[in-house]
């Protein structure tokens, strides 16, 4: 007789529901993405598959499922098959501990904050080789590029990180949220006795977050009228597919984080009925800061990302981080 | 010059830019020797999409040449048409009836309006954004409605006629073009807020793509390009035609040089089409919009013609040589963006690939002219 | 020091009002034309391929056979051939042939034609599978549209 924990149920649900909320959630942001940006533009965008278009995502990923999975000629093809899975993994492994509700999370780790920063750098690997692995010059130029834009954003986002956890003095997501609760004045982004620049670190990082999930403006990595597809350019079907849905899912990810760091979670911004419902509000507000983002800027130079980082970002952030330990040992 | 000079190493690799590349717009190929990033040299290989216009030309009557000058730049097709009009009625002596050069300065500078708002959206798309392009589309489809509700087409124009246009305009098309002005005048804020003033556009553009008026004129480069390097060459001020000095217009000159000093160059000269056509429609005579002696078998007098115009890329000139016969004995083409063109050989050199990318778009390049 | 401050102020100034102007945009409604859907009628001037003009005094095309068309062509994509009228002066057109693939639109054969037999249709809908679909019989369309 088999003795099944279960706990161990719990967790096996939990990874379903997570896998499942990430398919559908990369799935519809795309088509998000495309009726946002079509309204942004004045056209209608997706439409005639379903209503409203909702059938759309459906249809692309058939489409894109049936296509042939080529290896081209001269590729490493190990590195070639496995960099699609390395992005998308740790996307999915990020959400383990993400808390969407009181109850609601798979493993609540003490070290939750950590674990998803963790994570979160392998997406670096992957593309990096994804890109290396096809051989192709494009590519090889997007993954210098995603790796020096990766590790010059992580810093000034970390430093905000570490001020956020001086304020709240632990790791651990789930408390991070529940020392927020009871109203949008409690939220970290508004903690001005911690800091007064408790919004501007919010921007920083949520500036942060779109350069680590190479959303646009910060999409040099992918960069389609300089480097063709950047990464992916070699990529057939759902290789592709893989690597897109990859990036919608730490798009999710990131959005996630902001709104469990800085907006309160599922708090509720009156403090009435907080629920797992708040929480998918903010987050999929932020995605659509983040959608309405890339439909209006240009695209910014791989220097000019540099400078805005070490000449802008990381000051302010440390700026930030000296007046918090401040204001925390003053006040 | 450049915001980092290259460090040299013996690590070069050649990049293929093109033929089908999203940032050249159509079937050019630049042979990129890249340090890294960096721009060794460049070097544009043509003539993937050359035609042959110029030997299409001895083979055809002189009329018959006429639907070609329509398919060299077909962003800026009625200068075309324009300047290959107004050779031969130089070369044959043929009148136009002023309405009829009205408008032809009416119809050219829409279109040359439409060709700026072209570039201005592909130009935003070499730089990533993709928004404005669309904005710009939505402008530029009411001038091609306009132009389709006179000349039949939308693109490929074939409108005017030696000793004329093809046919007469309307009310309608008046008020439409009067419409047009007031709503450009409208939308031009509104792009300049959204990309002008954008403080990562400035970041891109300024100070950066520098072709400097010596390069400029040693390699002919004309139009925008020799403008936002400072020099003040306009055909239509400086060698006038038809009837542009009757308009009060200004030439915008920038002397930055840089990619920026190009793309304002262009973004004011839509403020200045605006004005001529306004003029150009207050002043509008009646009349017929035909010459009445136009020969039904056009044989030019014996002669060595040359006639320039300024479409939205630069100066245009056509060297026609007759024999007297009713084809002409040769066409040469002298088109702008091919001048403008091999600019980007030397002035890439040293640059980052996204900058020399940008200074590619800020070229406006057309490739179909520059093959022809 | 106060340039670097400006530049930061003035440049998020830029990006909210870029921000501002999308959004607003975004509320607007669309300004696209949902084509298969809904169509608008083409201007009276718009140059579709040509097509023969009906003569409705006399009931049959208005084309004399002069080869005016013909020799203007530039691309050479109009044929036609025509015979003596049965006991009358001047010709019947028997055929008329144009090789769509070839035209350019310009319009010369319809100014050059002294009866006005030629006019632009206003098709538009024109895609295939094969050349041959566009070497248009003008004649037998036009038999067809009036019978």
């Amino acid at each position: 007789m088999f003795f099944i924990d279960a706990e161990l149920i719990r967790l096996l649900a939990f990874v379903l529901g997570v896998i499942g909320f990430v398919a559908l959630n990369a799935a519809y942001l795309v088509w998000l993405e495309r009726k946002e940006a079509g309204h942004i533009q004045r056209r209608i965008g997706p439409k005639e598959v379903g209503p409203f278009g909702l059938l759309q995502p459906l249809a692309d990923a058939l489409k894109l499922m049936t296509k042939n999975l080529i290896t081209p000629d001269g590729v490493d093809p190990i590195l070639f098959k496995i960099a699609p899975i390395l992005v998308m993994v740790p996307a999915i492994m990020s959400f383990v501990t993400l808390p969407f509700s009181d109850t609601l999370v798979a493993r609540n780790l003490d070290v939750g904050l950590l674990a998803v920063f963790a994570f979160a750098s392998i997406n670096v690997l992957g593309l990096l080789l994804g890109a290396w692995g096809s051989r192709n010059k494009y590519a090889v130029i997007s993954a210098a590029r995603v790796v020096s834009q990766n590790v010059a954003y992580e810093i000034p986002m970390l430093v905000i990180i570490v001020t956020l956890v001086m304020i709240t003095g632990t790791l651990n997501l789930h408390e991070i949220v529940t020392l927020q609760t009871g109203g949008f004045w409690h939220w970290n982004v508004l903690k001005f006795s911690a800091s007064p620049l408790m919004p501007v670190a919010f921007i920083i990082f949520f500036i942060c977050m779109l350069a680590e999930t190479n959303r646009a403006p910060f999409d040099m990595a992918e960069a389609e009228s300089e480097l063709v597809a950047g990464a992916f350019t070699e990529y057939p079907g759902m290789g592709f597919g893989v690597f897109f849905m990859g990036e919608y899912a730490n798009i999710v990810v990131g959005t996630s984080l902001a709104t469990i760091l800085f907006l309160g979670g599922w708090d509720c911004p009156l403090g009435l009925f907080p629920g797992v419902h708040w929480f998918l509000i903010k987050m999929y507000a932020l995605i659509f800061v983040v959608i309405w983002i890339r439909w209006t800027y240009p695209r910014t130079t791989f220097y000019g990302l540099l400078n805005l980082s070490w000449k802008i970002l990381i000051p302010v952030a440390f700026f930030n981080l000296i007046l918090t330990s401040a204001m925390l040992k003053v006040f | 010059m450049n915001a980092f000079a290259p460090n040299p190493t013996n690590e070069t690799f050649v990049l293929n830019l093109g033929p089908q590349h999203p940032a050249t717009h159509g079937v050019l190929r630049i042979k990129l020797v890249m340090d890294g990033e960096y721009v060794v040299e460049a070097e544009p290989v043509l003539g993937y999409i050359h035609r042959m216009h110029e030997k299409m030309g001895e083979n055809r009557t002189w009329a018959q040449f006429m639907p070609n000058t329509g398919r060299m730049d077909y962003l800026h097709a009625l200068a075309y048409n324009h300047n290959f009009a107004c050779i031969v009625e130089r070369a044959a002596g043929i009148e136009v009836p002023e309405r009829a050069e009205f408008i032809r300065v009416i119809t050219s500078e829409l279109n040359r309006i439409s060709s700026h708002l072209l570039w201005f959206g592909a130009f935003i798309l070499d730089l990533g954004g993709f928004s404005p392009l669309l904005y710009a589309f939505d402008d530029r489809e009411q001038i091609l409605d306009l132009l389709e509700t006179v000349t039949g087409s939308r693109l490929t124009y074939c409108y005017f006629r030696f000793g004329g246009v093809y046919n007469d305009i309307d009310e309608n098309f008046e008020a439409g073009a009067r419409a047009f002005v007031a709503r450009m005048r409208e939308r031009m804020p509104m792009y300049h807020a959204l990309v002008t003033k954008n403080i990562i556009l400035m970041k891109r553009l300024t100070d950066i793509g520098h072709v400097p008026a010596e390069m400029c004129r040693k390699y002919g480069a004309t139009g925008p390009v020799a403008r936002g390097a400072g020099i003040d060459f306009d055909v239509r001020k400086h060698e006038p035609f038809s009837i542009y000095p009757r308009f009060d217009f200004d030439i915008p000159v920038y002397h930055e040089a840089d990619s920026m000093a190009r793309y304002m160059v262009r973004m004011d000269e839509i403020e200045q089409s605006l004005r001529i056509i306004e003029q150009a429609l207050g002043a509008m005579p009646e009349g017929p919009v035909m010459a009445e002696k136009v020969p039904k078998t056009l044989k030019p007098p014996k002669g060595d013609y040359y006639h320039a115009v300024e479409t939205a890329r630069g100066s245009f000139g056509i060297r026609a040589v007759s024999d007297g016969t009713n084809t002409p004995w040769r066409l040469k083409l002298r088109t702008p963006s091919y001048s403008n063109l091999i600019v980007f050989g030397e002035a890439a050199r040293g640059m980052l690939l996204p900058d020399a990318l940008a200074l590619l778009g800020s070229l406006d390049l057309v490739i179909p002219e520059i093959d022809r | 020091m106060t340039a670097y401050f400006k530049e930061i102020i003035s440049g998020t100034w830029s990006l909210f009002v870029g921000l501002g102007i999308t959004i607003v945009y975004f509320f607007k409604p669309v300004v696209t034309l949902q084509y298969p859907h809904e169509t608008l009628p083409m201007t009276p001037r718009y140059r579709g391929h040509i097509d023969l003009v009906w003569d409705e005094v006399r009931g049959t095309n208005k084309c004399i056979v002069c080869n005016g068309c013909m020799k203007a062509c530039p691309s050479n994509c109009i044929t036609l051939a025509g015979e003596k009228a049965e006991g009358g002066k001047g010709k019947v057109l028997t055929q008329y042939t144009l090789d769509f693939t070839k035209c350019s639109l310009c319009g010369l054969c319809v100014e050059v034609c002294p009866t006005e037999a030629l006019d632009f249709s206003k098709e538009y809908n024109l895609a295939g599978f094969d050349e041959k679909d566009y070497v248009f019989d003008l004649l037998k369309r036009l038999e067809a549209k009036h019978s």
